[in-house]
């Protein structure tokens, strides 16, 4: 039996589509069963940045609706063989998805898989509040700015309500994965430091994956991060929140927190 | 009132008025009583459950007749619960007791409580709580509400979310969001957080937005009505 995992924001542009793709890859580096889902119909992004926008012949709605099996729709990566795509529809809309048909083929991943990773849309309608419905677990991706955080925050109350699990009275767990966080805007007072923003939230930190630009050269070329450039310093965060999301206990390196070589040398602090 | 220290047990007393229907029976009472079942029979029931009263001033009754009306009221499963107008020789243990203080109130509006009352069976309330707890953070875009009484939040208010309380507020974190107090017009309701942070906070009628709370940004305190203003007051 899988574990259906949502990857929200609230907030747009943040990194779910970034996350899901280099979380699903790295995941399936370890030999796991794994299928990214893209919930968000009619903005399709998951597809472009796993460099299988040319291969999507049916889509979620199709299955959902019993068009096509999900066999014919799922999309298998050439570079990792253990992952697997459902692509949304790109000329239908959110209205198009019906719950029933979600939470069947939800049902039929549950038994091919070993992790579904749904990729959720912005906002807290019907399309981000139908991605996290079936979800055991929860990544809140988040940017260390005020605005980010507060959506986040809604967004974390919707994960405490509309869920089937909420629904059930369990709680949800909650991962915050924090991205595109740049230690030296942090320090001069230009973003909020991880503290500020894990007081804010009050749910754990799965991951804090340094801004860089390792991660747009790997999503113009198709290729997730972790799969493109998998020593860089993004690509290293992304997998331990992998391992730390299967359970082990990792210690949590804040990015550019470590002293350059010459400071190191000469005992004096970096400008 | 707000207790913050628990005394020894008290006994509480509090006051509840009710309308009851008052029956004035006339003589000869064999002749009421025969009117009064020719009554029951057309509404069985009628008087289960709602209060009766006599009225027998008018009345020449002597204390054996007395108890024995009592008695066939009683048959008839009409339970008096007071008398007026009764004479010493009518009054014991296990009668009626007297009351002189009912004042008048139109029959029809008591018709019309027995007769919502019979249509919809009243619900046993449980005691609603006062006090609201929650042990867990306010999240952006939640509301809580709660005119009943004072509301404790264990954890914090996020920015967007906000607490409506009849009573006072309290916040064992920070207070990101809006805070409104004392909503069910109680003057003495107050607003307590431990960082103040909040967008906007109100006392009844009397409210502050944020640009005024200037100096106590992220402090500790304790929000209060004086007349018509808000007194804001650092705690630590």
């Amino acid at each position: 039996m899988g574990r259906v995992v949502v990857v929200t924001s609230g907030k747009g542009g943040v990194g779910k589509t970034t996350s899901t793709a280099a979380i699903g890859a790295a995941l399936a580096q370890t030999g796991q069963y794994v299928c990214v889902v893209d919930f968000d119909v009619g903005l399709r992004n998951l597809d472009l940045i796993l460099g299988a926008e040319r291969r999507v012949v049916y889509d979620f709605i199709n299955v959902a609706n019993g068009e096509a099996k999900l066999a014919q729709a799922l999309i298998r990566d050439k570079r990792v063989d253990t992952l697997y795509l459902l692509a949304a529809s790109q000329t239908r809309d959110k209205d198009a998805l019906s719950e029933e048909g979600v939470a069947r083929v939800i049902g039929e991943l549950r038994e091919m898989f070993d992790w579904i990773i749904c990729d959720s849309p912005a906002g807290i309608e019907r399309g981000a509040t139908l991605a996290m419905r079936h979800a055991d677990q929860a990544i809140v991706v988040t940017n260390p700015e005020v605005s980010s955080v507060r959506d986040s925050d809604r967004i974390i109350g919707l994960l405490d309500s509309k869920t089937l699990m909420a629904e059930r009275g369990e709680r949800m767990e909650k991962h915050l994965l924090l991205t595109r966080f740049d230690a030296g805007r942090a320090a001069r007072g230009e973003m909020l430091s991880v503290d500020d923003v894990l007081d804010i939230l009050s749910i754990p930190l799965l991951g804090i994956i340094p801004e860089s630009e390792d991660v747009l050269r790997a999503s113009n070329l198709g290729s997730p991060v972790t799969i493109n450039s998998a020593v860089s310093a993004p690509a290293r965060a992304y997998q331990d929140a992998c391992r730390r999301l299967a359970g082990e206990i990792v210690p949590m390196v804040i990015p550019g927190q470590k002293r350059p070589f010459f400071a190191r040398l000469f005992g004096r602090r970096a400008a | 009132m707000t207790l913050h220290a628990r005394q020894q047990q008290a006994i509480s007393f509090r006051g509840r008025s009710l309308l009851a229907f008052v029956l004035t029976p006339k003589a000869p009472v064999a002749t009421w009583l025969a009117e009064m079942d020719a009554w029951l029979d057309r509404s069985p029931g009628f008087f289960n459950e709602k209060p009766v009263m006599l009225e027998i001033s008018g009345l020449t009754i002597d204390a054996a007749a007395y108890r024995a009306l009592i008695g066939d009221l009683a048959r008839r499963n009409l339970r008096v619960m007071a008398v007026e107008g009764a004479a010493p020789e009518h009054l014991a243990d296990d009668l009626p007791p007297m009351v002189s203080s009912g004042r008048p109130a139109s029959a029809a509006a008591l018709l019309d409580q027995s007769a919502n009352q019979a249509a919809r069976p009243e619900p046993r309330a449980e005691a609603r709580p006062a006090a609201l707890v929650i042990d867990a953070n306010v999240r952006s875009g939640q509301s809580i509400c709660h005119p009943e009484g004072d509301v404790t939040v264990i954890g914090s208010v996020a920015s967007g979310a906000e607490v409506i309380a009849g009573g006072s507020i309290h916040i064992y974190g920070a207070l990101r969001g809006r805070a409104m107090a004392g909503v069910s017009g109680a003057p003495d309701a107050r607003i307590f957080c431990r960082k103040l942070h909040a967008e906007f906070l109100s006392i009844g009628a009397t409210y502050k937005a944020a640009e005024h709370m200037g100096s106590l940004e992220g402090r500790s305190i304790h929000a209060r009505l004086d007349g018509m203003k808000m007194h804001i007051v650092v705690l630590d």
